[in-house]
C-alpha cells in the first residue's frame, strides 16, 4: 500500500519508546493510507465492543463448570442505546431481577458475591471473565469464605453491584465489568470491589483493579491483587479511598 | 417571575430565567438526562421566542444560583462592568442576536463590550443561534495573549502538544514531543497530562519540559497538567510555566474539582511571582465541559451549556494564556453523537470568546459516542473557520493515556493549510529556523541527522 507520494518520518526508531502513534509519515499534510486503516479497524474494533453482548450460555457453562451457580439478571436500562444514555437506569436492576435476588438471598448472607456486569465491552467479559474466576475462586476457596451465587447483569454499570449485592446480603461484592474499549484495547476486564454493598454509594466507596487482559494485567496478578483487597477490606471493614491509600499493590 | 409564550392555543409557561433557558437549549443527553429540556420541538421553540423577549438587564437581576449560596454567581454580579454593557443595556436577546451578527459588531466593538457580558447572557444568546451564527461572530471576536510567544491573533492556529504516555515515562514522552514539534506542533503549550499526579513526578516532567525547551531555544511553554494544589506545592522547586487547573460554573461543581475561586488566585499570584514569561503574564491554563456539572450533582436546575459558560467567569478572572473545552470527552450520556458535540462546540468556543477568552476546543470523543473520525473533521474544519486560537496535538490522534481520540499534527497542518493559517508568529520564525516548516507554511523534509532527533537517544 506504500506509493511514493508518502514522506517517510526518519524517527521510526523511536517508536521503541512509545506505542503512541508517532513516525506516521505524510502524504501532503493527510495520514498516509495504512494507517488511517489501521486506525479505523482499532476503531471499529472498539466500537463492536461496545455494542457486543454478553454470552449468557457460553458463560453460565464456564461459570457452572467452576462449581458456580448463575443468576442471570438485567438492568433497567432496556437496551445500549437507553444504556449509553441513561447511567442511572444500568446502575438499577429490573424488577424481575430483584425479585430473583429477595429468594436467593434470604436463603443466607456470604462473604463474597461476585456480579459479572457487561458494562462497556461484553466481549471483555466474554474472554475474560472465566479464566479470571478460574484463578480467583482457588484463592477464595482455599481462604475458606462462602461465596454467593453468582450474576450475570446484561446493561449493568459498577453501581449496579450495590444493589445486587445488598439484596444476596453479601459483606463484599466483586464486580467485573467491561471497561470502556480503547483503541489498542476492546477487550479490557476492570474488578470493582466494594465493601457491605448497598445501594446509593459512589466511585469513592470502591477499589478498582484495571487492564485485566492477557496484553495487560494477567488473569493470575489480577486475582492476587482482588484477594488482597478482599481480605484487607474483611479485616478493616472497608473499602475505597481509606483502604486504598494503605494498599501500595494496587497503583 | 415567569416567563411564557402562547403558541395558538398552548400557552407554555416557564418559571424563571434558568428554566427558560434549558428549555431553549437545543437538544442533548446531558440535558435530557436532568430532566432539564423541552417537552417538544414545540415547547423548545416557545422557549427561543420567550427568551428573545428577555431584556439583556433581566440576567443582571435575576441569579441562576442565589448570590448567597456561591461564589460564582458573587463573581458573575460584582465585576460585571456596567459601563462596558451601557452599548447593549436597552437590548432583549433576540435584539442583541440581530446586533452581533451586524456590521456594528466589529473586532474593536466586540473586545469592548466582552466585559459587560455576564456568561449567562453568553449562553441565552447561543441558545437562539444557528452554528453558521456562532461560528460569524467568534470569527469576529480577537483574544490575544502572551507568555513567551503571541496567541490568539487573527489567521493564526495554534497546536498544544499533548505527548501522555501511559506510565509517564520521559523517554516516551520526549518521543511523542520531537514527533509534534517536527510536525510543527506545540506553539500553545507542551502540555503533559500525568498518568499520576504525584508531586515528585510532576516535577521530573517539569524539568524534562523545561530542558528540552532550553536546549533548542523553543519560543513556547509548558505545563504538567497536574492538579492546582500540586502546583502550588512544587512551584519553588520545579519549573512552573503555566497553572493548570479544571473547573466548573457553579462553587459545588468547583469544589468537586478540589478547588475554589482563592485557592485559584493563590495559585494565580504564586505563578505571576515566579516571573516565567518574556513577552507576557497570561499565566494560567483552564480546561472545562459541557456535563461537568451535572457529573458533580452541582448544576443547580441549569442546563449544561449554561453552566458551562459560567465556568468561563471563572476563568475570565485570572486571564489565562489557554482555556479549552473538551467537549466530546465527557461521554454520550451528556453529548450522545457528533451532532451534539458539534454544536455544544461551537457554543463554547463562541460563549468563551465573546467573554473575551482565548478559547480552544479539544475536538475529541471517546469510544461509547456516536461519533467518528469524519464528525472530528467536520468540527475541526468549522473551528478553523470560527477563529479558534488552538486544538491539540496528539500523535494520530490517539491518546494512549486518556484513552480517547482527539486531533492530530497531521489534523492541525491540514487546517493550516486548508484556510492559510499559521502558527504563533516566534514559533512559526523557529520553525522555519529548524528546517521544519518554510515561509510558506508549508512542511519541509526532515533529515536523520536533525538535532532533535539526536536528543531522545541521548536521554538518560
Amino acid at each position: 500500500m506504500e506509493t511514493d507520494s508518502i514522506m517517510q518520518d526518519p524517527w521510526i526508531s523511536l517508536k521503541a519508546f512509545t506505542t503512541a502513534r508517532i513516525a506516521l509519515g505524510r502524504t501532503g499534510t493527510a495520514v498516509p493510507l495504512e494507517e488511517v486503516l489501521r486506525f479505523r479497524m482499532a476503531h471499529a474494533h472498539a466500537r463492536d465492543a461496545v455494542f457486543s453482548t454478553m454470552d449468557i450460555k457460553g458463560l453460565t457453562t464456564q461459570l457452572q463448570a467452576l462449581q458456580l451457580p448463575v443468576l442471570v439478571l438485567h438492568s433497567l436500562a432496556a437496551d445500549r442505546y437507553e444504556y449509553l444514555q441513561r447511567p442511572d437506569k444500568g446502575r438499577r436492576l429490573d424488577d424481575a431481577s430483584i425479585a430473583t435476588l429477595s429468594a436467593a438471598g434470604s436463603q443466607a448472607g456470604s462473604d463474597v458475591a461476585i456480579v459479572i456486569a457487561d458494562g462497556l465491552s461484553a466481549t471483555a467479559v466474554n474472554r475474560h471473565a472465566a479464566p479470571l474466576l478460574q484463578e480467583l475462586l482457588l484463592l477464595l476457596r482455599d481462604a475458606g469464605l462462602s461465596l454467593a451465587p453468582a450474576c450475570m447483569v446484561q446493561q449493568g454499570r459498577v453501581a449496579v453491584g450495590d444493589e445486587a449485592g445488598a439484596l444476596l446480603q453479601a459483606r463484599v461484592v466483586l464486580v467485573l465489568i467491561g471497561e470502556r474499549p480503547g483503541l489498542s484495547s476492546p477487550d479490557s476486564l476492570g474488578i470493582y470491589l466494594t465493601f457491605q454493598p448497598r445501594p446509593g454509594l459512589t466511585d469513592e466507596s470502591r477499589n478498582c483493579i484495571s487492564n485485566i487482559r492477557p496484553e495487560g494485567l494477567s488473569y493470575k496478578a489480577a486475582a492476587g491483587k482482588a484477594f488482597y483487597l478482599l481480605q484487607e477490606s474483611l479485616r478493616r471493614q472497608l473499602s475505597g479511598v481509606q483502604l486504598k491509600d494503605n494498599e501500595r499493590l494496587i497503583e | 417571575m415567569g416567563y411564557h409564550y402562547t403558541i395558538q392555543s398552548t400557552r407554555y409557561r416557564f418559571d424563571d430565567l434558568k428554566t427558560l433557558l434549558a428549555k431553549a437549549s437545543p437538544f442533548r443527553s446531558g440535558d435530557a438526562l436532568a430532566g432539564l429540556c423541552a417537552g417538544s420541538y414545540e415547547e423548545r421553540v416557545a422557549a427561543q421566542l420567550a427568551l428573545a423577549d428577555v431584556p439583556l438587564t433581566q440576567f443582571l437581576q435575576e441569579a441562576l444560583v442565589p448570590y448567597e449560596e456561591d461564589e460564582v454567581t458573587r463573581l458573575i454580579l460584582d465585576t460585571h462592568d456596567a459601563g462596558a454593557f451601557a452599548r447593549i443595556r436597552q437590548m432583549t436577546v433576540g435584539e442583541w442576536r440581530d446586533w452581533l451578527l451586524s456590521d456594528e459588531a466589529d473586532t474593536s466593538v466586540l473586545q469592548q463590550l466582552a466585559p459587560g457580558i455576564t456568561p449567562e447572557m453568553a449562553a441565552a444568546v447561543s441558545k437562539l443561534m444557528r452554528n453558521q451564527d456562532l461560528v460569524s461572530v467568534a470569527r469576529k471576536c480577537e483574544v490575544v495573549t502572551r507568555f513567551r510567544n503571541t496567541l490568539g491573533l487573527k489567521g493564526r492556529l495554534a497546536v498544544r502538544l499533548q505527548p501522555n504516555h501511559t506510565t509517564d515515562d520521559p523517554k516516551g514522552i520526549a518521543a511523542s514531543i520531537i514527533d509534534g514539534l517536527l510536525y510543527g506542533s506545540g506553539d500553545a503549550v507542551i502540555g503533559i497530562n500525568p498518568a499520576t499526579d504525584s508531586p515528585a513526578a510532576t516535577v521530573t516532567l517539569l524539568q524534562m519540559l523545561d530542558h528540552l525547551r532550553q536546549q533548542f531555544n523553543i519560543p513556547t511553554q509548558s505545563c504538567v497538567l497536574c492538579h492546582v494544589t500540586t502546583a502550588l506545592e512544587i512551584m519553588q522547586q520545579a519549573p512552573v510555566d503555566l497553572v493548570f487547573q479544571s473547573i466548573g460554573g457553579t462553587e459545588k461543581t468547583n469544589r468537586s474539582f478540589g478547588v475554589s475561586l482563592s485557592l485559584l488566585q493563590e495559585a494565580y499570584e504564586g505563578a505571576l511571582a515566579l516571573r516565567r514569561g518574556t513577552i507576557g503574564n497570561n499565566v494560567m491554563y483552564f480546561e472545562t465541559g459541557q456535563g461537568s456539572a451535572l457529573s458533580a450533582n452541582a448544576h443547580a436546575g441549569m442546563d449544561q451549556q449554561t453552566c458551562e459558560a459560567r465556568a468561563y467567569a471563572v476563568a475570565r478572572h485570572f486571564k489565562p494564556l489557554l482555556v479549552n473545552t473538551v467537549v466530546g470527552f465527557i461521554g454520550p450520556e451528556y453529548l450522545f453523537d457528533g451532532k451534539q458535540i458539534i454544536r455544544a462546540a461551537l457554543e463554547d468556543h463562541f460563549c468563551g470568546k465573546l467573554l473575551g477568552l482565548p478559547m480552544g476546543v479539544d475536538v475529541c470523543y471517546t469510544n461509547h459516542a456516536e461519533a467518528d473520525q469524519d464528525d472530528m473533521d467536520n468540527l475541526l474544519t468549522l473551528l478553523g473557520v470560527a477563529g479558534c486560537n488552538y486544538i491539540m496535538g496528539v500523535p494520530g490522534a490517539d491518546d494512549i493515556m486518556l484513552n480517547y481520540q482527539s486531533t492530530s499534527f497531521h489534523d492541525a497542518l491540514y487546517l493550516r493549510r486548508v484556510l492559510g493559517l499559521r502558527p504563533a508568529p516566534e514559533f512559526e520564525q523557529w520553525l522555519q529556523q529548524q528546517g521544519i516548516m518554510d515561509e510558506l507554511g508549508r512542511q519541509l523534509p526532515v533529515q536523520a541527522s536533525h538535532k532533535l532527533l539526536l536528543e531522545v537517544g541521548n536521554m538518560k
